[in-house]
């Protein structure tokens, strides 16, 4: 019996040592695609209008999946495959750092303390943080939440916004954003924060409930690769910039924001 | 990992505190919950024992977080509003005591058949002799399965982050996304279960050579 105590620190001592190692994302991911000819994207899967499943066919489809495929393109050339991972919020910088997925474009924002462990290409989209509430709701702006519940999503960087913003709100975090609306839905909350383009889609996909308060931060979205594959990031900014210039970019806007209510979509074009 | 835990230690604290706090009003109830469908199962009255069945076939046969899930979502909507914390340790709380109702059912099972009729030809009524005879030799035999149960339900409460219940795992979840430090993030709140859920199966341990 007394001799199963050592077990303790050695199962602790093995969990350690998993913690080292150098892992295989050193390589350049932008040598690795061009040999594979295949990009590997990190999109999101729950987010309309920016990468959500299509239950019919399996699909990804939205802004970020169009542009993936569009990137890719632009540095692989028209034979250039665009494979997809599904991510949330939380998963997406680990799957990068794991070298599970070359690249993520999953309605990520360029943060400073995320460039401390990724790298961003520029901004692609540019989003700012706002507020989804019921139509029913008293709340008219960021400055009403004090004592009030607000849910946002794990590992987005909204819900420390809403913390500095309103420091009296208590906040609720949930696993995604098909959660969080179900989560404000059955009232365990009073507003869902995010990133406005993201919550425009929730509100197209019910109709009950509406954006208010306009934006309180901005938002640069960007496609996110491992820390120090610069080589990649500037292929990607290459291939952004060919796009506004061709129109291809707006064109992109104007497929997927074109037909939201209370969205001026033109606002995001780009030349 | 060290950094980890001493520049979050209050978050971590405050998930060990509510990891702890519905572990331990789930284990209380699921206990009481769960000897009561297991007598009801073992009960001469055939309608007693069809409720007993049904209840513990539909709980364990559903997932834990469909059940959890269940109580978060469509309570507050159409019922009662409850919070994830409540939510999660009621679904807990149910799962695992349809559990523990099969593990103490084999156990009054298990008691030969001759210890009630023993205890009734002595003048006891049924449920003295239940009370009295039967219970506490099923409790004896039944401790080390039990002890089992008690730490899957430390395990389970894991189940309260995916509700916003504020327990270690939703604090190493709210850790591991602002640090991005994932491995030592989950590490340390694995060696914090360890600490609640190593004394428990000791201590069960203990009880059954004790009781042996």
């Amino acid at each position: 019996m007394k001799k199963k105590f050592w077990l303790f620190p050695l199962l602790v001592c093995i969990l350690m040592l998993t913690g080292c190692g150098k892992s295989l994302s050193d390589q350049s991911v932008l040598k690795n695609v061009k040999q594979s000819n295949t990009i590997t994207w990190g999109v999101k899967g729950d987010v309309k209008l920016f990468g959500l499943i299509d239950v019919r066919d399996g699909q990804q489809k939205g802004f970020d999946v169009d542009m993936a495929k569009a990137i890719t393109k632009h540095i692989l050339g028209p034979k250039g495959r665009a494979e997809f991972v599904t991510t949330t919020s939380q998963s997406r910088v680990p799957l990068l750092k794991n070298g599970n997925v070359d690249a993520v474009i999953a309605t990520m924002t360029i943060t400073p303390e995320r460039k401390k462990v990724i790298s961003f290409s520029n901004s692609y989209f540019d989003a700012g943080q706002s507020l989804l509430v019921p139509k029913s709701s008293k709340i008219k702006s960021i400055k009403d939440l004090a004592g009030k519940t607000v849910i946002g999503v794990v590992g987005s960087n909204s819900v420390d916004n809403v913390r500095k913003v309103a420091p009296k709100a208590k906040i609720i975090e949930l696993q995604d954003y098909a959660q969080a609306m179900n989560a404000l839905k059955s009232g365990q909350g009073d507003a869902l924060t995010t990133d406005n383009g993201i919550l425009f889609g929730l509100a197209v996909q019910n109709p009950s409930y509406e954006v208010r308060g306009g934006t309180f931060t901005v938002e640069p979205y960007g496609v996110a690769v491992n820390k120090g594959q610069t080589g990649f990031t500037k292929a990607v900014d290459k291939a952004v910039l060919e796009m506004q210039h061709s129109g291809e970019y707006n064109r992109l806007i104007k497929k997927w924001f074109g037909d939201v209510p209370g969205f001026n979509y033109k606002e995001l074009y780009r030349r | 990992m060290i950094n980890i835990f001493t520049k979050f230690s209050s978050q971590l604290l405050v998930g060990l505190g509510w990891t702890v706090l519905s572990s331990v009003i789930a284990l209380f109830f699921s206990l009481i919950i769960g000897t009561v469908f297991a007598i009801l199962e073992v009960l001469p009255n055939k309608v007693a024992r069809v409720i007993g069945r049904a209840y513990v076939e539909i709980l364990r046969n559903i997932p834990l977080l469909v059940i959890t899930m269940f109580f978060y979502l469509v309570i507050p909507k159409y019922v009662i509003k409850i919070d994830g914390f409540t939510a999660g340790t009621i679904g807990l709380t149910l799962y695992t005591s349809a559990f523990i109702a099969e593990t103490i059912r084999s156990g009054i099972q298990s008691v030969s058949g001759g210890q009630m009729e023993g205890a009734r030809s002595t003048g006891m009524t049924y449920w003295q002799a239940m009370r009295y005879i039967i219970l506490p030799q099923a409790f004896k035999i039944v401790i080390p399965p039990l002890g089992n149960q008690f730490v899957n339900l430390v395990k389970n409460s894991s189940v309260l982050a995916f509700v916003a219940g504020f327990d270690l795992m939703y604090q190493a979840n709210s850790i591991a996304s602002t640090t991005f430090d994932t491995i030592n993030s989950y590490l340390v709140v694995g060696i914090l279960y360890l600490i609640i859920t190593m004394p428990l199966s000791y201590y069960m341990q203990h009880l059954e050579k004790k009781l042996a």
